[in-house]
C-alpha cells in the first residue's frame, strides 16, 4: 500500500503544525508592537503632502506632548480624518476576526463568519432605510437596529425548530439573510438614483471612509465591553472540540453557553457593522491563518486573531484610501480581493495535508 | 452531532422472565447506584425504569442489541440527558441527579466513540480538556494540572505522544487519548460508550486492560460494549438491556447464558472456555433456539 510508505513523512510534517511551540505571549507582544507601529505609520500615509515628522508631531501634540507644527487644516487631516479612521479600522478588524474565530468554534464549521446569523443583511436593510427611504435616525443606529432584528429572527427560527444546534443555527441564519437581502434589493431597485446608489453600494461592500471619533467610540466600546470577555472564552470553546456531548460531559452547559456566546458575538458584530458596513472575509479568513501558525487551541487563537485582524484592516484600509488616489475604494473590495485567493490557497493546503 | 440517534420505538414489552438474574441492592454503598432511570424523546420511551448497581472499583458492562438504550443510559447517568422525575443516581453518598453540571464533571467522566474528525489539537491539549471542570473560566492551568495530564498520558502508555498532533494518531491511539482525557478529570466514575468500536483486536485488548488497571485504585467503570466476548473477558458485572429495559444483571459468568443470548439477540450461543485466559468464550451462530 503506497499510503503506508508515505505515512511517516506526512505524520512528521503535520506533527509540527500544532506542535511547534511558538511562545504565544512572545507572539502576542510582537503583534502588539506591530499594531502600535502600524497606527503610527498609517497616519503618515495619504495624499496630502504631510511628512512623517509633521504627522507624528501633530499626533503627539493632541496627546499632550509638545506643540502642533501644522496649520489647523492640515492638523485636521491628521487628527479628524486619518486618526479616527485608523483606530476604527483597528477596532473593526480586531472585532471581526475575534467574532469569526468564536463563531467557527461555536458551530464547529470552518465556513462560519461573524455575519452567520443574518447580521449583515439586517444591518444593510437598516442602512438602506436611512440612505434611500429617509428614515429619520442616524445611520449607525439604524444599521445596529437592523442587525439586532435579524439576530432575533434567526435565533427565534432556530430555537423554534428545537434545541439550538449548529446546523439549525446556520440554516436559520441563511433563511433570514436571504429574506432581508431580498427586502434590501427591492428597496434599492425601487428607489435608488445615481448618487444614493453609489453611497449604498459603498456601504454594502463595507467602507471606513465615514469614520469619525464617534465611530471609534462605538467600535471601541463594543470591543471593550463584549470583545474582552470573549477573548477569555477560549477554554469553554475548546470544550466543544469533540462535540456537544463531550462538552456537556466536561461540565459545560451546552445550550446556555451557545445562546450567550452567539448573542454576545452578534452584538459586537452589530456594533462593528454599524460603523463600517459589512466588511467581508476578515472574520472568515484571519482565524484560519492564525490557526495555521499556532494550532487550534482557542486560548491562543482568539487574542492573536484579534491582533492580526486589527493590523490587517489598518493596512488594507490604508491601501484602499491611497493606492487608487484620487479614487477611494470601499475597503470590502480589497479585503475580498486579498481574502479570496488566500482562502483558496488555504483550501488547497488543507487538502494536501489531509 | 454526537447525541444518540433516535431509537426505534420499543413496543410490546414482554414481562421479564424471572429465570435470569436480576439486579440486587448495592453491596457496597460507595459505588454507583442508579434507580428507575427513564428517558423519552419525542414521546418515545427509549429507556424505561432501568436500575444499575456497580460496587466501587467494579467494572460493569452494559450490553444489548442496537437501539437497546445503552448510550442513553450512560448519558443520563452522566447528566448529559435529563433524568426523569422519579430517577435517582448516587455515587457513594453523592446525589448525581441534583448536582451542578460542573461539579458532576469533577467526579463523573464520559469517553465516547469518536469518528475521525480534524481537531487540529495536540495530544496534550486534548487531555488538558479533562481539566475543564476543575479550572475557572479565567484561570490558567497550573503545574498541578500539567502533572495530572502527564500522569493520564502515562496511564494510557502515551507519554511520548504529548506533543504529537492528535489527527496523526491511529484510531486505537486516539481512543487512548480520549481515555486519558477522561482520566484527567480525576473521576470516581468512568463511563465508556462503545470504546472499542472500529479498533483492531490489539487496540481493543490494550484499551480495556488499561481501563481494568484503573479500577484497582477504586475507579468504578461502566462501559457500553457490543462485543460479548470483550464484555465477559473484562467486566465483573453485566447489565443486559433489551428495548430500553433491564433483561438481566449480575456477575458476567452467571448472566451470559445461551438462553439469555438467544432471548436478547436471537442467536445461538455456546459458552466455552478461552484456552489462553481461562475466562468464558462465547461462540455464536444463527439458527434455531438451543435446546435447554
Amino acid at each position: 500500500m503506497q499510503t503506508t510508505a508515505l505515512r511517516p513523512a506526512a505524520a512528521a510534517a503535520s506533527a509540527h503544525r500544532p506542535g511547534a511551540r511558538i511562545r504565544v505571549p512572545v507572539l502576542g507582544a510582537g503583534l502588539g508592537v506591530v499594531l502600535a507601529v502600524s497606527v503610527l505609520f498609517a497616519v503618515t500615509i495619504g495624499p496630502a503632502q504631510i511628512t512623517f515628522g509633521e504627522a507624528w508631531q501633530s499626533v503627539f501634540a493632541h496627546l499632550g506632548f509638545g506643540d502642533p507644527a501644522l496649520s489647523p487644516l492640515r492638523d485636521g487631516i491628521i487628527w479628524q480624518l486619518r486618526m479616527p479612521r485608523i483606530l476604527t479600522a483597528g477596532a473593526v478588524g480586531a472585532g471581526l476576526a475575534l467574532c469569526g474565530a468564536v463563531m467557527q468554534a461555536l458551530t464547529r464549521n470552518p465556513l462560519a463568519d461573524p455575519y452567520l446569523l443574518g447580521l449583515s443583511s439586517g444591518a444593510s436593510l437598516g442602512a438602506v432605510g436611512v440612505i434611500l427611504l429617509g428614515v429619520g435616525v442616524l445611520l449607525p443606529v439604524a444599521a445596529f437596529g437592523g442587525a439586532i432584528v435579524a439576530l432575533a429572527a434567526t435565533l427565534l427560527v432556530a430555537s423554534a425548530a428545537g434545541t439550538l444546534t449548529p446546523t439549525r443555527t446556520i440554516l436559520a441564519g441563511l433563511a433570514v439573510s436571504s429574506f432581508f437581502g431580498a427586502l434590501t434589493s427591492l428597496a434599492i431597485f425601487w428607489s435608488a438614483t445615481g448618487d444614493t446608489y453609489r453611497e449604498i453600494l459603498s456601504w454594502l461592500l463595507g467602507s471606513l471612509s465615514g469614520a469619525q471619533w464617534s465611530s471609534v467610540a462605538i467600535a471601541g466600546a463594543a470591543l471593550a465591553v463584549v470583545g474582552v470577555p470573549l477573548l477569555f472564552s477560549g477554554r469553554v470553546l475548546d470544550a466543544f472540540a469533540f462535540g456537544d456531548t463531550a462538552a456537556s460531559a466536561l461540565g459545560v452547559s451546552v445550550t446556555r453557553t451557545r445562546w450567550i456566546m452567539l448573542t454576545a458575538t452578534a452584538l459586537l458584530t452589530g456594533a462593528l457593522v454599524a460603523v463600517s458596513g459589512a466588511i467581508g472575509f476578515i472574520g472568515l479568513i484571519l482565524p484560519h491563518m492564525v490557526r495555521l501558525v499556532v494550532g487550534r487551541g482557542n486560548r491562543r487563537v482568539l487574542p492573536l486573531a484579534a491582533l492580526t485582524g486589527a493590523i490587517f484592516l489598518i493596512w488594507v484600509d490604508t491601501a484602499a484610501r491611497t493606492v487608487f488616489d484620487p479614487r477611494e475604494l470601499p475597503v470590502g473590495i480589497l479585503t475580498a480581493a486579498i481574502g479570496a485567493p488566500v482562502f483558496a490557497l488555504l483550501l488547497l493546503r488543507s487538502r494536501s495535508s489531509s | 452531532m454526537t447525541l444518540s440517534p433516535t431509537r426505534p420505538a420499543p413496543q410490546a414489552r414482554p414481562s421479564i422472565p424471572p429465570a435470569f438474574p436480576q439486579p440486587v441492592a448495592a453491596p457496597d454503598a460507595a459505588g454507583l447506584s442508579a434507580r428507575r432511570i427513564s428517558f423519552s424523546r419525542q414521546s418515545t420511551l427509549i429507556i424505561d425504569g432501568v436500575d444499575c448497581t456497580v460496587p466501587v472499583g467494579g467494572f460493569a458492562a452494559v450490553i444489548g442489541p442496537n437501539g437497546a438504550g445503552k448510550s442513553t443510559l450512560l448519558q443520563v447517568i452522566a447528566g448529559i440527558l435529563p433524568a426523569s422525575e422519579s430517577a435517582t443516581a448516587r455515587l457513594g453518598d453523592t446525589d448525581l441527579v441534583g448536582m451542578r453540571r460542573r461539579d458532576r464533571a469533577r467526579i463523573v467522566a464520559l469517553a465516547e466513540q469518536h469518528s475521525a474528525e480534524d481537531s487540529g489539537m495536540r495530544v496534550s491539549d486534548v487531555v488538558m480538556l479533562g481539566r475543564t471542570p476543575h479550572l475557572g473560566r479565567w484561570q490558567a492551568e497550573g503545574a498541578e494540572d500539567k502533572r495530572i495530564v502527564q500522569d493520564a498520558l502515562e496511564a494510557v502508555s502515551l507519554r511520548e505522544f504529548a506533543d504529537r498532533a492528535f489527527d496523526t494518531l491511529s484510531g486505537g491511539e486516539r481512543q487512548r487519548v480520549h481515555l486519558a482525557r477522561a482520566l484527567a478529570q480525576q473521576p470516581r466514575l468512568l463511563l465508556l460508550d462503545e470504546p472499542t468500536n472500529h479498533l483492531d483486536v490489539h487496540a481493543q485488548l490494550s484499551l480495556l486492560s488499561l481501563v481494568r488497571a484503573q479500577t484497582a485504585s477504586g475507579l468504578t467503570v461502566v462501559a457500553a460494549l457490543h462485543d460479548l466476548n470483550i464484555a465477559v473477558a473484562y467486566a465483573d458485572h453485566v447489565i443486559v438491556l433489551k428495548a430500553g429495559r433491564v433483561r438481566a444483571a449480575g456477575p458476567a459468568q452467571q448472566v451470559l447464558t445461551p438462553e439469555l443470548i438467544w432471548d436478547v439477540y436471537g442467536v445461538r450461543a455456546e459458552i466455552l472456555t478461552n484456552p489462553i485466559t481461562g475466562r468464558p468464550l462465547i461462540a455464536f451462530d444463527t439458527g434455531d433456539r438451543p435446546a435447554s
